[in-house]
């Protein structure tokens, strides 16, 4: 019995050559949707099974698919290998182990919208992983599934890579595809939404690696299938990041649903030097501090359970977690140094704001503020918010805020009264 | 047309393929990597040549090499050993793993070694939270990843990299 869906190779051993791909039902679903299957199908059968974007969002994949608008030509479809949330690193192991299966959801994507341009945007410091794609994706070629009237019908299709060059915010969909563009990675002004008017011009679909991953096995065994793992809200198993102060770091994947508990203690292998968590991180960087007591370490890992618990949003589901030595202040000096490197510069609150955030951290760690000073660092993080055109203002401020309400007593011990 | 374009005419020939005709801006970041293959950054003129082959302006290509972290404008070692200090790795010790590295190669943060070999630089996630501590290896074209690291296995991949320079430079 094989027990991945998504982290096939742990199961199956070179399932990155086409050949072995092939022999253990690769490109069954795509041979099954390209040749008798209408796109609406295909899409309904996405939608059916509750499948939800993996990139953080949680938004419903087959009802992102149904936006694109059938009277505007040509249709784009991007896959977001942007993966750059510090605590994530899940798109990067499905890409250079699974490729095949990666791609093969590519495909299955475009064949839903009918387009026949597809880019992979990866960020720049995956330059081995893009060589290693474009190899791939030649294979795909030469043995008919990509290219001109694939395997005999009247569908085309090509798929390029495309190599960012550093920058967190072109993980954020319209940002990728203004740097995808050759423009600066800055965030657009919505609506109008990528689905009406994104690359080009164009409709265009932006899907993330994990959610892209999923669509093979959800083609081939079906909606009902897929609808067995997970919860009702949530359907399907998770690639969970688990970093920071556990045992065994390292991709997990389960089924939604798990809790924080069965994830840190029985598959992390618990804390480092057996010593007494403190707090979790679940989306990266961007999240609240939560306390990590009982009725946290309870919550199932889903994301209608995250955020009626413990209201803080499932993400991409990278747990970073906090143990007793790790001191909040110097936390919240990390977090908002790396947004403060990461803004690109677009909305005054989130650049200045993300500055401020960054200067009086750094006073603090050098133990030469005054107490006023985490009231003001508090009350900077939240005239940042609901300001910006993206979310990463928003991101730089959620660690900010829940670290100085929850464990205030840690600023404290930085700064005179 | 002009200098880096007769140098590697087929290659970006390629790339413009990936493009469609009104979408031929989008080469501008795959050629800011072509043009600092060589030297680890990018000349001066490679970016009227740039603008040349992208049909837009000098100052469009500047910025977006300003923009992106991955671009440099300014020679610094031939390799850049990108140590990543973000939080996931920070927790597990990347911070003291760059002061140690920094000191034995007697360097600050951002500066060079004697031998103009190596700068050392510390960067933001790079995808690794779990094999901390890591670094990534910018040079001679190219990024590859260096995982699950101490101060002894990357003093040994330095040494490694100065023999294999030396062996160069004695052929």
């Amino acid at each position: 019995m094989e027990k991945y869906i998504l982290l096939r190779h742990r199961d199956v051993p070179e399932i990155d050559q086409l050949d072995v791909y092939k022999a253990n039902d690769g490109l069954v679903a795509f041979e099954k949707v390209v040749k008798s299957m209408q796109p609406a199908d295909v899409t309904l059968e996405v939608k059916n099974s509750g499948l939800r974007g993996r990139g953080g969002a949680g938004f419903p994949t087959g009802i992102k698919w149904g936006f694109l608008p059938n009277n505007s030509w040509p249709h784009y479809v991007v896959a977001n290998a942007d993966e750059s949330e510090p605590g994530t690193f899940k798109d990067r192991e499905i890409m250079e182990s699974n490729p095949f299966q990666f791609l093969e959801g590519l495909m299955i994507a475009s064949y839903a919208v009918q387009a026949n341009q597809a880019y992979v945007y990866l960020r720049g410091e995956f330059w081995q992983l893009a060589a290693f794609l474009d190899e791939k994706i030649k294979d795909l070629e030469v043995a008919g599934y990509l290219g001109e009237k694939i395997l005999g019908t009247d569908y085309s299709l090509k798929i390029n890579t495309h190599l960012g060059a550093g920058a967190y915010i072109c993980g954020e969909e319209t940002a990728l595809l203004e740097s995808l563009e050759g423009k600066l990675g800055q965030p657009r002004l919505r609506p109008p939404f990528p689905a009406a008017v994104g690359l080009y011009g164009k409709p265009t679909l932006i899907n993330n690696v994990e959610t892209l991953t999923n669509l093979p096995l959800i083609i081939q065994k079906g909606a009902d299938w897929y609808r067995s793992f997970g919860t009702e809200q949530s359907p399907g198993v998770k690639i969970f990041s688990l970093s920071g102060c556990v045992n065994k770091p390292g991709n997990y994947e389960l089924p939604l649903g798990v809790t924080y508990q069965e994830l840190i203690f029985e598959h992390g292998g618990g804390i480092v030097n057996d010593n007494k968590i403190k707090a979790v991180m679940s989306a990266g960087a961007s999240s609240d501090v939560v306390v990590a007591d009982d009725f946290c370490l309870q919550t199932p890992l889903a994301y209608e359970t995250c955020l009626d618990r413990i209201k803080a949003p499932l993400g991409s589901a990278s747990i970073i977690v906090l143990d007793e030595t790790v001191d909040m202040a110097w936390l919240v000096s990390k977090t908002v140094n790396f947004f403060k490197h990461e803004s690109c510069g677009k909305c005054t609150p989130c650049r200045e704001g993300t500055f401020w955030m960054d200067s009086l951290t750094k006073h603090m760690m050098a133990n030469e503020s005054r107490s006023e000073d985490i009231d003001l660092l508090r009350s900077v993080a939240l005239q940042v918010q609901g300001k910006c055109l993206c979310a990463l203002g928003e991101f730089s401020t959620m660690a900010v805020v829940t670290a100085v309400d929850r464990f205030r007593a840690d600023f404290e011990t930085h700064v005179r009264s | 047309m002009n200098k880096l374009y007769n140098k590697y005419e087929k290659e970006i020939l390629g790339i413009l393929a990936r493009y469609p005709a009104e979408g031929k801006r989008s080469a501008v970041m795959p050629l800011l990597f072509l043009a600092q293959r060589e030297t680890g950054y990018v000349p001066t003129e490679a970016l009227s040549n740039i603008a040349e082959i992208t049909g837009i302006s000098e100052t469009d290509v500047a910025s977006i090499m300003g923009f992106y972290t991955l671009f440099h404008a300014e020679p610094a070692g031939r390799y850049r050993i990108q140590i990543c200090t973000d939080l996931p790795c920070a927790l597990r010790g990347s911070e003291s793993y760059l002061e140690q590295i920094c000191e034995k190669l007697g360097v600050k943060e951002g500066e060079t070694t004697a031998d103009g070999l190596f700068t050392v630089e510390a960067v933001k996630c790079l995808a690794a939270c779990h094999r901390a501590p890591m670094f990534q290896l910018q040079g001679d074209g190219e990024i590859k990843y260096y995982e699950d690291q101490n101060v002894e296995i990357t003093m040994q991949i330095v040494e490694e990299i100065r023999h294999k320079v030396a062996a160069e430079q004695e052929a």
